[in-house]
């Protein structure tokens, strides 16, 4: 995920601390993993140090949590070209599985087993989310519904690839 | 194969063929009460054959079905067609409605016909429309509603008797996703609350994660991947 246009996008909306900017990260986009002080400092320094960011005033008391950051103009230029730019659709060419089902067919062993295991694997994960969006907020029923798209695909491949691997183990053994 | 605890359907080797075409070649299944069991598998590969052998509306060729107990083949048709009226609920891709009724009378149907009177029939058909959501198209008649409220009207039919067992011939296949999913998020609480085994026909992954458990079926052949130790 891209932190730093991330936090611009949430400094547009308004200043903030570096503990509140974090906080509103890790709710909204975290998914359960929380980002590291660490992190979100680097991240600061550099969009400071790039101009996209400034501090907006420090409370009495120093040290860096006490800093106010706010955007801007070039860092609104920034979120505003990150946001309209289309992004790369991800090709996921050439992936393990496919190679698990040739090389089981070379080695003369049951594919059709592998694509069965595999689709018992990926329902089993699509039921799991299928229980937590149920149970989930709405922004997190829709985090859900990204991954059980992609994994319906990738079901779709693998009923599509059973049904073809005599025509597979052809060509593999041609 | 592990057979899931007091099994409520078995169906054992089933074999049907419709002239030369085999459609069910040794086929078997085990329904436990309460759970919620996905059929799948490619076009043509025998679900519904296997679905409607298991409901007792079509005669398998060979095999055993037995339900609670009682082997479908002794039974005779009044028996099992009883059986299918008092026990079982259905719902298929198209709703399958009675054109003429209102929705309302649509539900209320199968309990005038177990006998209950109009008023009882009616309110307890209402308060599952309720229920599905669709209590504002209770007048209306299934020309007049869209597929998604359809469907609903259809889950709302195949509870209302009660039944041990819902099955389910691909029944969003005719909606888009988001009323699919609502569709199933609707049938498979309401089966839980009740009870009711669902025996679901199909084809989406997506519906099929509402299940407990999936059973795929090729060439007429059930294969069924056993997750016990999970
Ligand atoms: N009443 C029938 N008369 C003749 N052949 C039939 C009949 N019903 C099913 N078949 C054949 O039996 C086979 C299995 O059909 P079935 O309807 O069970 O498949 P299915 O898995 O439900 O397919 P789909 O996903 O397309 O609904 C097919 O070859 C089909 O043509
Ligand atoms: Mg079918």
């Amino acid at each position: 995920m891209a932190i730093g246009e991330t936090f611009l996008g949430l400094l547009e909306s308004r200043p903030r601390h570096g503990y509140d900017l974090k906080r509103a990260y890790d709710e909204r986009f975290g998914q359960g993993r929380a980002l590291a002080y660490g992190q979100v400092y680097a991240t600061l320094s550099r969009l400071l140090k790039s101009g996209l960011i400034e501090v907006h005033g420090i409370e009495p008391g120093g040290g860096p949590e006490r800093k106010r950051y706010a955007i801007t103009d070039a860092g609104v230029t920034d979120v505003q070209r990150w946001l309209t730019q289309p992004e790369k659709p991800d090709l996921y060419l050439q992936n393990t599985l496919y190679s698990k089902v040739v090389l089981a067919l070379l080695t003369g062993r049951p594919a059709a087993d592998i694509l069965d295991t595999q689709r018992a694997e990926h329902l089993r994960l699509m039921r799991e989310l299928t229980r937590r969006k149920s149970t989930g907020d709405f922004p997190d029923q829709l985090i859900c519904d990204y991954a059980l798209f992609h994994l319906e695909a990738d079901l779709r491949w693998l009923e599509l690839t059973a049904a073809r691997l005599d025509q597979l183990a052809k060509e593999v053994s041609a | 194969m592990t057979a899931p605890r007091d099994a409520l359907i078995s169906a054992i080797d089933l074999h049907k063929a419709f002239g030369p075409t085999p459609a069910l070649d040794g086929a078997s299944l085990e329904i436990a009460a309460g759970e919620v069991v996905a059929i799948m598998g490619p076009s043509g590969s025998g679900k519904s054959t296997l679905l409607h052998c298991i409901a007792g509306i079509t005669t398998p060729d060979s095999g055993r079905i037995v339900y609670r107990g009682r082997e479908l083949s002794g039974m005779s048709d009044a028996t099992r067609s009883a059986l299918r009226r008092g026990e079982f609920g259905f719902v298929f891709q198209f709703g399958q409605l009675v054109p003429e009724l209102s929705c309302l009378e649509n539900v209320a149907l199968p309990l005038r016909l177990d006998g209950h009177k109009r008023r009882e029939a009616e309110r307890r058909a209402a308060s599952w429309l309720d229920r599905l959501e669709v209590g504002d198209v209770a007048h209306k008649r299934p020309g007049e509603i869209s597929g998604g409220q359809g469907q609903r009207v259809a889950v709302a039919r195949a509870l209302v008797t009660a039944p041990r067992v819902v099955f389910a011939d691909e029944p969003t296949g005719a909606l888009d996703s988001l009323n699919g999913e609502r569709v199933m998020k609707l049938l498979t609480e309401a089966a839980r609350d009740t009870g009711a085994a669902v025996v679901l026909v199909t084809h989406e992954a997506r519906v099929a994660a509402y299940s407990d458990r999936e059973v795929v079926v090729r060439d007429g052949r059930t294969r069924e991947v056993e997750l016990m130790n999970r």
